[in-house]
């Protein structure tokens, strides 16, 4: 498999989990098999393709490997195409011209081979062209000292994305919480509002971070964060990633008043 | 204003600029020059560079123009960087590939053509902001549909998405079916603009935009 050659880790969530990275689906499998043994793929001799294909997935069995549900639903299709092929064409009082309407068992699949090929190719021709910051660069531009004339700043827009990868790196830094006597506290979001407001007027930007302490409870995160969400819809903030990963950096355009009138307007 | 000079202010304002330049920036710095001519001023210099020997030259990417490394400097301009170079997983590509050439596009219909569940790559793809939400579709369970995003143009140098190369027609497959209506999340936006996804569009859509279309280019940039 040449297309796989090159390869990029991707979805480590979930450490224990071992993808057989050879193929990505049973489409991609069925493909291979075609190949391998040179056959058309307009007339695929199914019962081989199938022998083959379950063979694979005994071999993933036997490598202690999960099957994916989708590899499993593929050899029902096999199976019942199968099947299908070997039950003699369908007679009745119109003979022959039933037998010609139906449809070849396999052309569903073949169908969807072809097109999931086609569009393989397409991704190898795509992966084909200069790449930026592959083959070819453009100029970079650091802009810290942007970054200090707050409004000013035209610097890398964060999205939402960026913000929750944000909120994951911070609920990591939370230790896992210890049983303990429990406190109710009152965390209102009002509250939070007002203090991340607070401080954004008392220093005129903060970093995402500087929200959060390691000791920050799981809960008060959660809070902060909403608060953020709520802000950003009110407009009354704006928030910056200068490079990708980089730290996020929150902005009022407001001033204090003009805020404080929001909230107590807007937020109950 | 000679024609000599205009091409120097274009080739500052190039110079300058962090994301391509777009025709229409380049038409309000000058003001009372019109865009054809801007235009054709902007090709002939991109003919210029292209037949100078130089390390760089200036390319149309995703509506915009932009000063880049040759590829056959790679090597060289990697012994500099020292960066690890972008690359994309093979899902990634295939669903890419999908993605570019069927949007506007359901997961259910990437999955369908895979084979195989594709909430995961998308995500990253999503993360990496080569596709965005276009819309939600106007069917049970309002499904996002996905596009592709100015960032992808510029990753693989295409002036538009007609730059993607033809798709292998197939026989048997028929026509593609016509495009369908997809819901924008909130008012349409022009063609072309940079959007990031959030579901929660509100929230986002009105600074967004805005900064996406100034960001870099902006006059005052220049400053």
């Amino acid at each position: 498999m040449e297309l796989n050659d090159f390869e990029e880790m991707e979805q480590p969530e979930l450490p224990l989990q071992v993808k057989l990275e050879v193929f990505e689906g049973p489409l991609d499998l069925l493909l291979h098999l075609i190949k391998k043994n040179e056959i058309d793929i307009y007339d695929i001799p199914i019962t081989t393709i199938t022998r083959q294909y379950l063979e694979y997935l005994e071999m993933m069995k036997s490598l202690n490997l999960d099957i994916a549900g989708e590899f499993l639903l593929m050899a029902a299709t096999l199976l019942h195409i199968k099947s299908k092929m070997l039950l003699p064409p369908s007679e009745d009082e119109l003979g022959e011209e039933i037998a010609e309407a139906e449809e070849d068992p396999r052309a569903e699949l073949v169908r969807r081979l072809l097109e999931y090929q086609r569009f393989k190719d397409a991704a190898l021709e795509m992966n084909r062209a200069d790449l930026l910051d592959r083959e070819v660069f453009a100029r970079t531009f650091f802009q810290e000292e942007f970054l200090k004339e707050a409004e000013e700043a035209v610097v890398g827009e964060a999205t939402l994305f960026d913000l929750l990868e944000a909120l994951k790196k911070v609920l990591e830094t939370v230790p896992p919480e210890e049983f303990q006597e429990i406190s109710l506290e009152h965390l209102s979001l009002k509250d939070k509002i007002n203090e991340v407001m607070e401080a954004l007027w008392e220093k005129e930007t903060l970093a995402f971070q500087e929200l959060f302490t390691p000791a920050t409870p799981r809960r008060e995160v959660i809070v902060t964060f909403l608060a953020l969400l709520e802000l950003l819809r009110l407009r009354m903030i704006k928030i910056f990633q200068p490079e990708h990963f980089g730290p996020i950096r929150i902005f009022s355009p407001l001033e204090r008043e003009e805020g404080q009138k929001i909230i107590s307007e807007r937020i109950s | 204003m000679e024609e000599i000079q205009i091409k120097a202010v274009i080739e500052a304002l190039v110079f300058v600029s962090e994301s391509p330049v777009t025709l229409e920036a380049i038409r309000e710095v000058f003001g009372d020059i019109p865009k054809k001519e801007l235009q054709r001023i902007v090709e002939e210099m991109i003919a210029e560079y292209q037949n100078a020997p130089r390390g760089f030259s200036l390319t149309e990417v995703g509506g915009g123009y932009q000063f880049r490394t040759r590829p056959e400097f790679v090597e060289w301009v990697k012994k500099l960087k020292k960066i690890k170079p972008f690359a994309l997983s093979q899902p990634s590509l295939e669903t890419l590939a999908i993605v570019a050439y069927k949007q506007p596009v359901l997961r259910t219909e990437i999955e369908k053509i895979r084979g195989v569940d594709s909430g995961g790559v998308l995500r990253t793809l999503l993360e990496k902001k080569l596709i965005k939400i276009l819309g939600k579709k106007d069917v049970p369970g309002k499904p996002l549909v996905y596009g592709t995003s100015k960032r992808f143009l510029e990753m693989f140098g295409l002036k538009d998405l007609s730059g993607l190369p033809t798709l292998k027609d197939l026989a048997g497959l028929g026509p593609p079916p016509p495009p369908e209506e997809v819901l924008p999340l909130e008012d349409p936006k022009p063609e072309g603009e940079e959007e990031p996804a959030p579901r929660d569009e509100e929230t986002f859509s009105g600074e967004t935009a805005g900064k996406e279309e100034s960001g870099g280019e902006n006059p005052k940039d220049l400053g």
